[in-house]
């Protein structure tokens, strides 16, 4: 087979819209004897958004993952606005409030209000006076669409509303980055597009997102970059007109017959 | 039927005996809570030794007879100087409840994706803070019922201590046969006096439960 499905030289893609927030530097991740990150190097810019894409078990997860260390790596290097992570830590846990994640599964305190998950973190992590915590929950439930289930449990919610008020409880810490592990994968549907919304104006908005995702619509939309993985490799990385377009590697256009026309 | 209220002429014997039981399953309460805790967070520790322990604990107290426990606890006693049989009571009673409210946390700690944990951190809580705030509370909430349970359980447990010489309601019961009571008519007073305390028990839990379970 041609040389480009071995190893396809990772190509630099689209300058990215401002200096450098997140760099991963020769990333290697390891589970036993499963190599599940290989050499990544990345770079996501200030503002810039990054949908990340691969087939299942190519480490999509995992280098989210890694980003805020819920998963330690084995060698390189990952900086978030200049400093490396830290070790586990309370210099760790402040690096981590900079970083939002949002789950796949919502993962919403099952036993806190809606507007209590909001606060929670402002009022224990940031040390935020409860009524201005109450204050910015509120405002921020408002911008997802939700202000109206503030005193609700999540249980109570639909899976659109909870992924959205999950949205809100890592937006509000104020992260300089957020990332997003399949959060409509687990959605019904009818609710996918409820969430990608906010998240379609959280990147107008200039937030720096970094989006694992099945959304090819939303990848093509919202992205000034895709990276597709496969692997444990970055095999590509382009401008969602070109990757989509004409995608470079094997492995790319194998996927890409398969998830657009099944 | 005959009812026997002639037991109110003994009152006294019968309320040192309830006050006795009271007493005794609520010491044996704490201690089984305390140590439960402790067998429970042996076993989640990620350090293999000391999670053996814990495992080792729940498997011979969960599969040891009370009464059994409670011979153990009087043989021990004619050895060690100084220890009266209520306190031998409470850790007999104690030792093997706490094997089942291990069981009862772990199940709890097992109920909680690990997922609540990794929202936490990721919010920049501190491993510490995640259990306190996150993972402790659904525990909790998890284990107020079955816990409930083991509390009723061991009320009524509570009674073999009679046979080994603690004051309480069952034992009271052959003072006050050996005084001239109707039989039968002291065992409906103490059978209703235990329906109480189980009642009393697992309502407050219950109550506590609901009260924690608004969450849904
Ligand atoms: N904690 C773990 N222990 C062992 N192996 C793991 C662990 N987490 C992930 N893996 C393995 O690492 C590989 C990459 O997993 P990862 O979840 O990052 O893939 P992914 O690209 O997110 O896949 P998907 O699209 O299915 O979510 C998989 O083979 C997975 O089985
Ligand atoms: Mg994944």
């Amino acid at each position: 087979m041609s040389d480009s499905q071995v190893s396809p030289a990772p190509e630099r893609a689209v300058p990215p819209p401002g200096e450098p927030l997140v760099v991963l530097d020769g990333v290697n991740k390891r589970f036993g004897a499963l190599h599940v990150l290989r050499d990544i190097d990345l770079t996501v810019a200030r503002g810039e958004v990054v949908a990340v894409i691969g087939p299942s078990g190519s480490g999509k997860s995992t280098l989210c993952r890694t980003i805020n260390r819920l998963e330690t790596i084995d060698s390189g290097a990952i900086t978030v606005d200049g400093r490396p992570l830290p070790e586990e830590g309370r210099e760790l846990a402040r690096l981590r409030a900079e970083v939002g994640m949002v789950f796949q599964s919502f993962n919403l305190f099952a036993h806190k209000t809606v507007l209590e998950n909001v606060t929670l973190g402002q009022i224990k992590v940031r040390r935020t006076p409860r009524e201005k915590a109450e204050r910015t929950a509120r405002a921020l439930l408002d911008r997802v669409g939700v202000g109206g289930q503030a005193d609700k449990y999540p249980a109570q919610l639909s899976g659109g509303q909870q992924q959205r008020v999950a949205i809100a409880r890592a937006l509000a810490m104020e992260p300089k980055v957020m990332l997003f592990d399949e959060p409509t994968s687990a959605l019904d549907p009818e609710m996918v597009n409820e969430v990608l919304e906010v998240m379609r104006q959280l990147a107008r908005d200039g937030m720096t997102m970094i989006v694992v995702t099945h959304e090819m619509g939303f990848a093509r939309s919202a992205a000034h970059r895709v990276v597709f993985m496969a692997d444990g490799r970055i095999v590509e990385q382009a401008p969602p007109a070109r990757f989509f377009g004409s995608p470079r590697s094997e492995r790319a256009k194998d996927f890409l017959s398969k998830v657009l026309h099944h | 039927m005959h009812v026997p209220l002639d037991l109110l002429d003994d009152l006294d014997l019968f309320r040192r005996g309830f006050f006795g039981t009271v007493l005794l399953t609520a010491v044996s309460a704490a201690l089984s809570l305390a140590l439960g805790a402790l067998v429970a967070a042996c076993r989640v520790c990620p350090v293999p030794p000391v999670r053996l322990v814990g495992t080792v604990w729940t498997a011979l107290l969960r599969n040891t007879p009370v009464t059994l426990l409670f011979l153990v606890a009087v043989f021990a006693a004619a050895r060690i100087v100084g220890v009266g049989h209520f306190a031998l009571a409470v850790g007999a009673l104690g030792c093997h409840t706490s094997a089942f409210v291990g069981e009862a946390l772990c199940r709890g700690v097992g109920s909680v994706p690990l997922g609540q944990a990794e929202a936490a951190r990721s919010l920049g809580m501190t491993s510490w803070q995640a259990l306190r705030l996150v993972v402790l509370p659904q525990v909790g909430r998890a284990a107020v019922a079955p816990i409930g349970g083991l509390l009723a359980a061991l009320t009524r447990n509570s009674a073999i201590a009679g046979a080994f010489g603690v004051t309480e309601l069952f034992a009271q019961q052959r003072r006050l046969s050996a005084i001239g009571h109707d039989v039968l008519g002291v065992f409906v007073w103490i059978a209703v006096a235990y329906l109480l305390l189980a009642f009393v028990i697992s309502e407050s839990f219950r109550l506590l439960e609901r009260r924690l379970a608004v969450a849904g």
